[in-house]
């Protein structure tokens, strides 16, 4: 059953987006929101992995009003994509499950 | 709007003004209401039942969180749970609670209500999407 995961904690301050991407499977979404956004930066300590865990087949979004309320616009690995709060809910109804990593 | 409406219920366990939590999770309920989705119950446990205090001030340039969720309830009736053994402890009480333990006053915000941790477990069981907002 394919999960929506959303992470809401800095990567460079915890580890829950290092938990999340080692459970990841391929058709699952990654959401970063809050200040989980960090993890879209290509500095970020787990940024190999989640370049490997998105080849792997798992869609990686970052929330955008949380991306700008950082000031990280134009500062994202390609592999994540902005979502808007609308995006959020859409990748929550169309994947069964959402879990939270927080 | 969304061709096959879903019933989501939220749980809120941050605190506003601490976590970012209440905001997110505001934004989401907003978010999906606009689509079309309908919204259930948003349950509010551990800090995040400090979003249910009315005698709370934020400054005038700042969201009212308790307020903008007493309306969002009032405009698309939806439930405002509050978990009782989180808001005793930290000092939320309605009215009855307040008699019930001699205390001298209630603060629990228009539109909320304190029940049980078995309404969690319910909004779970019957709603489409549960999510989790932490703090």
């Amino acid at each position: 059953m394919s999960t929506l995961h959303t992470v809401n904690k800095s990567p460079f301050s915890h580890s829950t987006l290092a938990s999340c991407l080692s459970i990841c499977q391929p058709g699952d979404a990654l959401l970063l929101i809050e200040d989980g956004v960090y993890g879209a930066l290509a500095s970020s300590p787990q940024a190999e992995q989640l370049r490997a865990v998105h080849a792997k087949g798992v869609r990686v979004y970052a929330l955008e009003p949380d991306i700008e309320a950082r000031g990280l616009v134009g500062r994202r690995l390609d592999e994540v994509e902005l979502s808007d709060y609308a995006g959020f809910v859409r990748l929550s109804s169309e994947l069964r499950c959402v879990q939270s990593w927080y | 709007m969304v061709s096959r409406p879903l019933v989501f219920s939220l749980a809120v366990y941050g605190a506003p003004f601490s976590a970012q939590a209440s905001q997110t999770a505001y934004a989401f309920a907003k978010a999906l209401i606009d689509v079309g989705h309908r919204l259930e119950r948003v349950f509010f446990y551990q800090d995040g039942i400090h979003a249910a205090n009315v005698l709370a001030v934020p400054p005038q340039d700042e969201e009212n969180l308790t307020e903008a969720w007493h309306s969002l309830a009032r405009e698309h009736q939806v439930e405002l749970v509050v978990c009782i053994a989180a808001a005793l402890r930290r000092g939320l009480l309605n009215g009855e609670e307040a008699q019930r333990y001699g205390k001298p006053a209630s603060n629990l915000a228009p539109g909320f209500e304190i029940a049980g941790l078995g309404q969690l477990l319910e909004a779970a069981v019957t709603s489409d999407r549960l999510i989790t907002f932490g703090a």
